[in-house]
């Protein structure tokens, strides 16, 4: 089966005050059609800028050195802006992070919802608002109707990133983003906002990628998982492989990390040692190298390149045989 | 929406009352007496007519009783009368005030459509040649006093074209090309010289929105770059902008006042200045409390303004 997009040895810099950062260094991935990917790291590993890439919102600083982006055999990092244009909100929906800042205040929910299906799906402005209303309605806000002549002041946080999810979903796009939905919500909230996002994006057969930092969350919506590390991808696998079977020493600790319902509720929750890295000096070799607890010289040498260990399970680690 | 207008027209009230204290105490202040001037004038020097004048003019009584009169006058609508034209102030006030009100809208027209325009395109085009041109002269209007623009506009042109501004006042009723042909020089020297902060407020606001996450929001849905900016960026980029121009209307009565002196304009700037040296208590005082009013109104408009933009200062 093709791949909906494929991903394949992506490098992003950005230029800063103290010179080019390299926030992605040769990152490769691949999503079929109706798939769910989880993408894990911490801050600053590049999940973000591996989603902002694909609809080419980095900013005026961010630039993609090499690479390709395939989306439906096209690639995004060559084609006009005014494709690209065509092609944000209409077949890549994105979901960002602060449903707080990510409304504009000025504009009613139904603006903003109704907004992207009369400029791809060339709807009249009243039809556009009417379909805004459905789904409103569907993303479970009470009242959806009446809503829309409301302001995001006027609604909860769960609330308004149920309006993020509407809006993206407005034009049935192939493939929606989602960056860390829930981050900024309530823990109660969070896992109906990510029930409804993965449901919904079932019932129109749209692949979904899922930025992440929490691993309960890949377990429970994600079919795929790729783990990165400071700008690479260290691990990728199914779901359940991944915890099951982690490889990486990286995952590993990510793993060792979750805190433990039958664990001892004395015992210290493990940490990774030391600081994740900084892209604006990353150790040479492998970037986790520092932090390792199975360093070897090769890892300080060079960069352990992404191989297949086992079927649907790639890793980058000298450690493993 | 009504109870908050309500709330704010009390809240004028107090401070109309506070300002028409310090008015009337300044004029007073100032050295050297309406008596003065009207016995030096005249060329008499003996007391009692100093004492006889006072008297007829009413300022024997002390201060306190003198203030009083008069607030209890205003509020029944009652300015006085000039000391020395024996006019009421009411009437000349009626006369030069839509003057002073047409250059002062006209100034802000112009300089809201120069500012609110070139500020978007800077922003748009920051760091760009385009940029950099408006920036300056943007600050070039800054630190030209309108005064100064206003002779050399008097001046230059005559020298070198034999042309000069119109200086003759038909009232708009009568003749309204001829009236906007002579308000427009003053106009535009009023309204480039406030438009520059104006302008610069708008292109550092807009840039400070275009950075916002309900931006990335707007790109990331497939929006072109000009309905970003018009539909999404702009009412949150003017708020602070309106703010600005609230707090600009003392700058425009104020440089209204000097461009009338050199535009010939028989607006209140020169019957101020007149009144101002002759000491004619009852029409400086009387011109001020309008211009306080005038400069409470425009802030309440500008709070209204905020409601229309803010969907949160609305509900």
């Amino acid at each position: 089966m093709d791949p909906l997009l494929a991903i394949s040895d992506l490098s992003v810099t950005f230029a800063t005050d103290r010179g080019h950062v390299q926030a992605l260094d040769g990152v490769s991935l691949d999503l079929v059609a109706g798939e769910t990917l989880a993408i894990v790291g911490e801050s600053g590993s590049g999940k973000s800028v591996t989603a902002l890439s694909v609809l080419g919102l980095l900013g005026d600083s961010g630039q993609v050195k090499t690479g390709k982006i395939e989306f439906e055999g096209e690639d995004l990092t060559k084609v006009p802006a005014s494709r690209l244009r065509e092609i944000r909100g209409n077949q890549i929906a994105f979901i960002f992070q602060e449903p707080m800042s990510s409304l504009n205040p000025v504009l009613t929910i139904g603006t903003q919802v109704a907004e992207p299906i009369w400029l791809h799906h060339k709807k009249s402005w009243p039809e556009a608002i009417a379909e805004a209303g459905k789904l409103l309605a569907k993303v479970a806000i009470p009242d959806a109707e009446q809503r829309l002549e409301d302001y995001p002041h006027q609604f909860s946080g769960g609330m308004r990133q149920r309006v993020m999810i509407a809006m993206a979903l407005a034009c049935q796009p192939r493939l929606i983003i989602a960056d860390e939905p829930t981050t900024a919500l309530d823990v109660t909230v969070q896992a109906q906002i990510l029930s409804l996002l993965k449901n919904l994006t079932k019932e129109l057969g749209s692949s979904l990628i899922l930025i992440t930092h929490d691993l309960g969350v890949v377990a429970r919506y994600a079919d795929k998982v790729a783990v990165m590390y400071g700008g690479r991808i260290v691990e990728t696998a199914s779901a359940l492989d991944l915890y099951k079977n982690p490889k990486h020493p990286y995952t590993n600790g990510l793993m060792a990390s979750i805190p433990k319902l039958d664990g001892d509720p004395g015992s210290r929750l493990f940490t990774i040692e030391g600081q994740p890295p900084d892209l604006s000096d990353l150790p040479a070799g492998c970037a986790f190298h520092p932090r390792c607890p199975h360093v070897h010289e090769a890892c300080r040498a060079g960069k352990p390149p992404l191989r297949s260990v086992a079927p649907n399970h790639e890793l980058a680690c000298f450690g493993y045989d | 929406m009504q109870a908050f207008i309500v709330r704010r027209l009390l809240a004028v009230i107090p401070t109309l009352l506070f300002t028409s204290v310090i008015v009337f105490a300044s004029i007073r202040l100032i050295p050297g007496d309406v008596v003065d001037l009207m016995l030096a004038q005249n060329d008499i020097s003996t007391g009692t007519d100093r004492d006889v004048i006072e008297a007829a003019l009413g300022l024997d009584k002390p201060i306190y009783e003198q203030y009083f009169v008069w607030i209890f006058n205003i509020v029944q609508g009652d300015f006085g009368y000039s000391l020395w034209q024996n006019t009421p102030v009411a009437e000349q006030l009626s006369l030069t005030l839509p003057i002073t009100f047409e250059l002062g809208l006209l100034a802000l027209i112009v300089a809201l459509s120069v500012a609110i325009p070139i500020g978007i395109y800077s922003a748009m085009r920051q760091d760009t040649l385009g940029d950099y041109i408006t920036r300056s002269f943007s600050l070039l209007m800054l630190a030209i006093p309108s005064f100064w623009l206003g002779t050399l506009v008097m001046v230059f042109p005559s020298v070198w074209w034999r042309w000069a501004p119109p200086l003759q006042y038909t009232p708009f009723s009568e003749d309204p090309l001829g009236n906007l042909a002579h308000m427009l020089v003053p106009a535009i020297l009023l309204g480039l010289s406030l438009s520059a902060v104006t302008m610069r407020m708008t292109r550092t606001m807009m840039l400070e929105v275009l950075r916002q996450d309900y931006i990335r929001t707007a790109r990331a849905k497939g929006l072109k770059e000009n309905l970003i900016v018009f539909r999404h960026a702009l009412r949150n980029c003017l708020i602070p902008v309106v703010t600005l121009i609230g707090l600009q209307a003392p700058l425009l009565i104020g440089g209204a006042v000097i461009l009338e002196q050199i535009f010939v304009v028989p607006g209140m700037g020169l019957m101020l200045l007149e009144a101002v040296f002759q000491r004619d208590y009852p029409v400086v005082t009387g011109v001020f409390l309008i211009v306080g009013l005038s400069i409470l109104f425009i802030n309440l408009i500008v709070d209204l303004t905020y409601g229309f933009l803010d969907p949160k200062v609305r509900h």
